[in-house]
């Protein structure tokens, strides 16, 4: 472990990821934590899950599964490509991926923002509860899969089955759309969508025409099992 | 064929079988209910004990110990769950059950040194405060799952499936989907709500493996994970369970109940509860992992004699959810009320098209005793003391119900019972427990 000021270095290629995730979930304080370098990563599993503290922390390379996974107020940067579930369950601060992301990107995630600077799997935004994902290029398939809240962005086409079962969350997407998903339909673009749009391509680092995005919303026609016959459950 | 007087009434469509067609051609929806498995399914009453005789001897009554105490979790966790009785709560949710009621078995549990478990939708504060060992489900729709109560959990239960609807997810109809239910949730109010029946993040054994590592890092490896799995192939489920990485399996038979899902599935998916334990426990003797990985069986535990036996059997544990609601009330027809008085509620099961020790209405919201309701009239018939009174009245009689047996056949720890304990009263019973049939040395099949 190497410390420089305010500035840590952590070799994984020298150190147990226990003694890292320790390290950068109980060591770091509350406080602001100045940045954390993580080095070595080599795809390993699990690097910087449940932080909880305004600490800027850089992985160095490709991150296997559920990278800053449960993420609060840290703001975590992948140099290289994330594996499946990063920033699940993200609850707050700033996840962002260098490179492409694995499915499952964001998945359940409550809050903050996730940005993925390359291309995102399938079932990006999965059950995604009030985070902003923001993907540069595609998403795969059945991505928005039942997503709740928040926001999906996609700069680039989105795969088949796009905001299957959706509910509340919104999805905009700027190139091609490969089908919707059951409930998902095209609505038109707002001028708060648009305002929606600009704040988060600002955030996300991207100089896109928000003009230039499709809106998806949900058709709610799924809320109620079976509208005609809703007394036959009770 | 049944034949009245001239009649014959087919066999093949009989009257409920053309009832339910008629019903579907009218309505065109399916049946959703609540509670489990109504059929015939071989229980553990189709098993009884040989107790001491002159082969061995009994421990007194009042006088011999024998020792309740069960610890969960031992495989990696730094801190194991360590309980006063093996007779565990199974999770319910705040959603399909009332605050009320969660605070009832909160306070039961903690009484009685027992565990009770979250369910779909999350943590409520009550919850927490009133439970003194608490595990916390993460499941497929990761309703109000969050790191904050993550890390004030006793254990982590990872559900992949439970016993009346092994293969199916969540469902909870709008009735009951209040503002605070949808608040927690994420959700518009009073939408139907569908939960998925797969984890968003990962697919499979392998994955589950790096998920349970995840979980383990987020809580510093202190508290125990248990994987859940409704009972299917459960040789296969449990060694995939086990090799995942979990601590604790805990196994749901077709006997258990749910707050609310198709008819179909609860009377037709799955195995019992019976042949899914002696699997569960083949396939750790298999693994070399008795003792090393502890099992929980749920699904259809009634008594303290059903207590017995699946320790006899080889669980570590059970875990107690329909039972628990009606030890605080479900299909009485009438509540206590805040003065002590009862109060008959019948005529409210008949609103429901049903009555008394009938009714599996929890879907609707409209529980007559207050029990599997959001409607704050109808919660407020669950007296929270009356509640937790009786439940803890109720686990106490398990308790001891289970040593008496446990004492008969000369043990002085619970956990030593054993399956040499056991034979079956029934063919079929004596195949899927392969215990002999009493009274002669056959197992069929073996």
């Amino acid at each position: 472990m190497d410390s420089v000021g305010a500035s840590v270095k952590l070799d994984l290629a020298q150190t147990t990821l226990r003694k890292v995730n320790h390290f950068l979930q109980h060591e770091l304080g509350k406080e602001p934590a100045g940045t954390v370098e993580i080095l070595n990563p080599a795809g390993a599993h699990n690097i910087a899950v449940g932080l909880d503290a305004p600490v800027d922390v850089h992985i160095r390379g490709h991150a296997g599964y559920y990278v800053a996974g449960m993420n609060k107020r840290a703001t975590v940067t992948i140099h290289g490509n994330a594996g499946k579930g990063v920033a699940e369950n993200i609850m707050s601060g700033v996840v962002r991926v260098k490179g492409d992301a694995s499915d499952g990107t964001g998945a359940s995630g409550q809050g903050g923002l996730l940005v993925v600077e390359g291309n995102a799997a399938s079932r990006c935004g999965i059950s995604m509860k009030g985070c902003d994902i923001v993907v540069g290029g595609n998403v795969g398939h059945v991505s928005g899969f039942m997503a709740q809240a928040g926001h999906l962005v996609v700069c680039g086409d989105a795969g088949a089955g796009l905001g299957d079962s959706l509910y509340e969350a919104v999805i905009y997407v700027r190139g091609r759309t490969h089908g919707l998903g059951a409930d998902a339909r095209e609505e038109p673009l707002t001028d708060a969508d648009r305002a929606t749009l600009a704040e988060l391509l600002s955030a996300a680092g991207f100089d896109y025409d928000p003009g230039a995005f499709t809106r998806i919303g949900s058709a709610r026609t799924l809320y109620h099992w079976n509208a005609e016959h809703r007394e036959a459950y009770g | 064929m049944v034949k009245t007087g001239a009649r014959e009434e087919s066999f093949s469509f009989n009257r409920d079988v053309v009832a339910y067609i008629n019903s579907a051609a009218e309505r065109g929806v399916y049946d959703i209910r609540g509670m489990g498995a109504k059929r015939y399914l071989p229980t553990f009453d189709d098993l009884v004990f040989l107790t001491a005789s002159m082969s061995r001897y009994p421990l007194e009554g009042y006088r011999e110990k024998c020792e309740t105490k069960t610890v969960l979790g031992t495989r990696s966790a730094k801190k194991p769950v360590e309980l006063d009785t093996p007779i565990t709560i199974a999770g319910m949710s705040f959603g399909a059950l009332s605050a009320h009621a969660k605070e009832s078995i909160g306070r039961a549990a903690t009484a009685a040194g027992t565990s009770t478990t979250t369910g779909d939708g999350g943590m409520t504060l009550e919850e927490r405060a009133s439970s003194k060992t608490l595990v916390y489900q993460c499941l497929p729709s990761r309703y109000g799952f969050n790191p904050d109560d993550l890390r004030k959990a006793d254990a982590i239960e990872v559900v992949i499936g439970q016993g009346a609807k092994p293969g199916g997810g969540g469902m909870l109809l709008g009735q009951k989907v209040s503002a605070r239910v949808a608040d927690m949730r994420t959700l518009p109010e009073g939408i139907d709500q569908r939960s998925a029946c797969r984890h968003p993040d990962w697919t499979g054994p392998d994955d589950l493996a790096i998920k349970i590592h995840e979980l383990r890092e987020l809580t510093d490896w202190q508290v125990p994970i248990y994987v859940k799995i409704g009972a299917s192939r459960v040789l296969n489920d449990v060694k995939l369970a086990v090799k995942s990485g979990a601590d604790v399996v805990v196994l749901d038979g077709m006997q258990g109940g749910t707050a609310a899902t198709q008819q179909v599935f609860i009377e037709h998916a799955g195995i019992p509860t019976l042949p899914a334990l002696r699997q569960a426990v083949e396939a750790l003797d298999e693994m070399d992992m008795i003792g090393t990985v502890q099992l929980v069986i749920s699904g259809g535990i009634r008594t303290g004699s059903d207590v017995a036996k699946a320790l006899a059997m080889g669980a570590d544990a059970v875990a107690l959810g329909q039972g628990v609601l009606i030890a605080l009330g479900c299909n009485s027809a009438c509540y206590t009320d805040v003065q002590g008085s009862e109060v008959d509620v019948t005529p409210d099961y008949e609103k429901l098209g049903t009555a008394p020790g009938y009714c599996h209405h929890c879907q609707s919201g409209q529980c007559p005793v207050g029990i599997t309701t959001q409607d704050d009239e109808l919660e407020r018939r669950l007296v929270v003391e009356e509640g937790a009174r009786r439940l803890g009245n109720y686990l106490s009689v398990l308790t001891l119900e289970l040593v008496t047996l446990a004492r008969a056949c000369g043990k002085s720890k619970v956990h030593n019972l054993e399956r040499e304990d056991l034979v079956a009263l029934t063919v079929e019973a004596a195949a899927m427990a392969k215990r002999p049939l009493a009274g002669t040395d056959w197992i069929p099949g073996t």
